[in-house]
């Protein structure tokens, strides 16, 4: 910043009231190691390897998981054949009954979960407690409702199953990534193979101790933990008759590719660099909560983030300096603390994808801004939520999606000129737009070329609402009618 | 001046969040210490008497004769007729004494007998003005009438400190709080209030979040601290932390005292003291255990 005659007032956020440490002490049990969930049980992996899990907030291992191989993964398709014709029979009463009480348990069971994510996955427990796992279950509920009603979700006569499903999703969300794909699964009368990342299995594998719980047949739903290579496994397995993705761009391809080869139907849900447009007659105070929300809260590993904040230029001054303020307010540390708002990125290796992209961008004149109201804990992998000014639509830093916390401020002049930036990218997943004129925001959305557009708000889920995207984001949808239209065959 | 489009959803989920915030432990007794010291303790009661108000004069020096280490409150807030007794029950104690004006709490009287009563309270001794702007002219979208009668009004006070009412509840939307809000400002309020306490709603988080905002962006332009005063249905402790954590992280540190942040209540104060009681022993404390005034 340029030395200026008159200062402007600044607001000060210290320590003139300290909230005291308040972590959710809530003891919960994690065993030593954990098998793969086949056929109804836990089993050993076939060649005895294990991998650790770690706990992202402090690096240290909390559990060790087993390390799946072929061997695995056949186990699994296997069983998930067996129980397919039977389960695919069960009456869809029957089916709704098993979703509803495993959505039931979900909720019974819903703080050990959230403990057990944020401790896994490193989500705050805010988030997990308060929207990851309610919306889990609501899943399993919503699910459950349509199981016996699939002729009216597709005015045919009688939908049917697909078959044997393969699943692969990430770490960030776990129990929501792998609810959003089961309970249509299940519901439609299909059997799963489900694999989490190897970042954040343990709160999946409790969701397995709960299919045990409502006795869910064996085989209709497997777990089979592991890394890149039990998912390339599992993508290039011939018994399987769709596979769903959600993570990167790169891997949704390999895997598009696998199932050119095996037949298989695929989902993706890919990644994205997701525009949060602001007009300069929107309610701004709640625009910039909704770009703070949107990009820094889930540190940035959503994959509809909004990563992108394009302003109308007269106001991008005000934006800014009110961005900033906000951010000195945004808590970083300890994600089991409750009041702690950004917690740990997943591992060291997307610390380095940040730090590559913010080195990028800052050689190429960008201006960097930081939160640093708290002090970073010393261990584990950690990124200050960081905005980026002086940035323009050619710049890597926003094209490319960023696995971090990491927000990049744009400018535009008209509403072609918006519409013609947040296009300006090879993904189409999430936009948001801000103004208080409804006509202007109706015909905005309608341009966007984004599966997801919210208007005057960002990041709101919700079981019955799809979500999915165009172009380098992602094919079908998860999530309401349409996130069953994966789990169906009509002829 | 320009208009805030102000959205209902997001505002209102913004609010719900600062009440999420987990206070606990030492931050909660030094927030409920930091609350009472905000308080203006209020009987605003067509059967209040002397004794009445010496009473809450008492109590707002020591709030609790059994925690005598306890802050004073902020200020006893009454009507005109006991200005002068309330003066004198607290010289020199540091609480100060404000006093409802204008023809509180509906100001529907002509300006001349609102001014007079401004200047009655003001001769009297109080050293706070609680002032209600005209809602009538506000919703008729005379702003210059509400704006030049707040301006009589400050005249009036002479040093007084004025807070301008805007009976949120009456102006219902979040736009004309903003509204309303920005106007008072710019017309020389102090502070800014939100209810009467005779209209419901009254003060919400919300409203309050709406209001903060006008006060802070009224200082990033202008480094001017406008005071902010939530009144009526605030009653528990809890609910005190929400806005105490709500200030803290909209306006920051310099507003988290009695000069810049206010609470207006009747029975906020006992359930202070039950919870800092609670703190200090261990154990449950019931209501009737503090004096009702």
């Amino acid at each position: 910043m340029t030395a200026q005659s008159t200062r402007q007032p600044e607001l000060s956020f210290g320590s003139a009231w300290r909230y005291a440490d308040a972590p959710d002490s809530t003891p919960i049990e994690i065993a030593h190691r954990y098998g793969h969930f086949i056929d109804g049980e836990f089993v050993e992996p076939a060649d005895g390897k294990h991998i650790a899990t770690i706990n992202p907030a402090t690096d240290e291992p909390i559990s060790d998981i087993a390390a799946g191989d072929e061997s695995d993964v056949d186990r699994a398709v296997r069983a998930a054949r067996a129980a397919q014709a039977k389960w695919a029979r069960t009456k869809p009463r029957e089916r709704a009954k098993y979703l509803f009480r495993i959505a039931r348990r979900i909720q019974e069971r819903a703080h050990e979960l959230a403990v057990l994510e944020t401790k896994d996955a490193g989500t705050p427990i805010r988030e997990s407690r308060d929207l990851h796992i309610p919306l889990a279950a609501q899943h399993f509920f919503y699910n459950a409702g349509w199981a016996d009603k699939l002729r009216y979700a597709f005015a045919v006569a009688s939908p049917r199953p697909v078959g044997v499903c393969g699943q692969i999703i990430p770490a960030g969300a776990p129990l929501l990534m792998a609810a959003r794909k089961l309970a249509p699964a299940l519901a439609c009368g299909n059997t799963c193979i489900l694999k989490p990342s190897e970042l954040s299995s343990l709160v999946v594998l409790r969701l397995a101790e709960i299919l045990q719980e409502v006795e869910l047949p064996p085989g209709v739903v497997n777990i089979v933990t592991g890394g890149a290579k039990t998912g390339e496994a599992l993508a290039a397995h011939t018994g399987l008759r769709a596979i769903s993705f959600t993570g990167s761009t790169e891997t949704g391809k390999r895997i598009a590719r696998a199932a050119a080869e095996t037949g298989a139907r695929v989902t993706l849900q890919l990644s994205g660099k997701s525009p949060n447009i602001v007009f300069a007659d929107a309610s701004l105070d709640q625009a910039i909560e909704g770009a703070v929300q949107g990009v820094f809260f889930s540190r940035g590993l959503s994959c509809c983030a909004g990563a992108r904040l394009l302003v109308e230029e007269p106001i991008l001054g005000e934006i800014v300096r009110k961005l900033k303020i906000r951010m000195a307010t945004i808590r970083v540390g300890d994600p089991l603390d409750k009041n702690t708002d950004v917690g740990p990125l997943a591992c060291k290796q997307q610390l380095d994808t940040i730090k590559a992209y913010l080195k990028t961008a800052c050689d190429a004149s960008a201006q960097l801004h930081e939160t640093s109201a708290s002090p970073l804990p010393k261990k584990g992998s950690w990124c200050r939520p960081t905005l980026l000014t002086d940035v323009h639509p050619s710049d890597v830093a926003c094209r490319e999606e960023i696995p971090g916390p990491v927000l990049a401020v744009m400018t535009f002049r008209t509403p072609d000129e918006a519409i013609a930036q947040a296009n300006d990218t090879p993904f189409g997943l999430a936009a948001g737009v801000w103004t208080d004129k409804g006509s202007k925001g109706r015909e905005i959305a309608n341009r966007l070329k984004a599966g997801v557009v919210w208007c005057n708000t960002y990041h709101k889920f919700d079981a019955a609402s799809p979500v999915g995207g165009c172009r380098e984001s992602g094919l079908g949808r998860e999530g309401g009618i349409q996130g069953l239209r994966p789990y169906v065959e009509f002829s | 001046m320009p208009i805030t489009a102000v959205d209902s959803v997001m505002v209102e989920a913004e609010a719900a969040a600062f009440a999420k915030r987990s206070v606990k432990g030492e931050a909660a007794t030094q927030g409920m210490r930091m609350a009472l010291s905000m308080l203006d303790l209020t009987t605003l009661e067509g059967k209040d008497s002397p004794q009445k108000v010496r009473a809450l004069c008492r109590k707002a020096v020591q709030p609790c004769g059994a925690m005598p280490d306890l802050p004073h409150v902020a200020a006893v807030c009454v009507y005109p007729a006991f200005v002068a007794l309330a003066k004198r029950e607290l010289d020199g104690t540091g609480v100060r004494v404000a006093s409802v004006a204008t023809a509180f709490p509906s100001g529907q009287y002509p300006l001349s007998v609102r001014l007079a009563d401004v200047r009655a309270v003001v001769d009297a001794g109080a050293d706070e003005v609680d002032m209600v702007i005209n809602r009538g002219a506000f919703l008729a979208g005379d702003r210059e009438t509400v704006s030049d009668e707040i301006r009589r009004v400050k005249e009036t006070c002479a040093g007084a400190h004025l807070k301008v009412i805007l009976e949120t509840g009456e102006l219902e939307t979040y736009e004309n709080i903003r509204r309303a809000s920005d106007l008072a400002i710019e017309a020389g309020a102090d502070f800014i209030k939100t209810s009467t306490g005779k209209i419901k709603p009254a003060a919400t988080m919300p409203v309050v979040l709406v209001m903060l905002h006008a006060i802070r962006d009224h200082y990033l332009r202008t480094g001017c601290m406008i005071g902010m005063k939530p009144a009526g249905g605030i009653s528990t402790a809890g609910a005190a932390l929400s806005y105490l954590v709500m200030v803290k992280e909209t306006l920051g540190d310099a507003w988290l005292t009695p000069d810049c942040f206010r609470f207006g209540a009747s029975s906020l104060a006992n359930d202070l003291l039950r919870q800092l009681a609670r703190q200090a022993t261990g154990s449950d404390t019931a209501k009737y255990d503090f004096s009702e005034a």
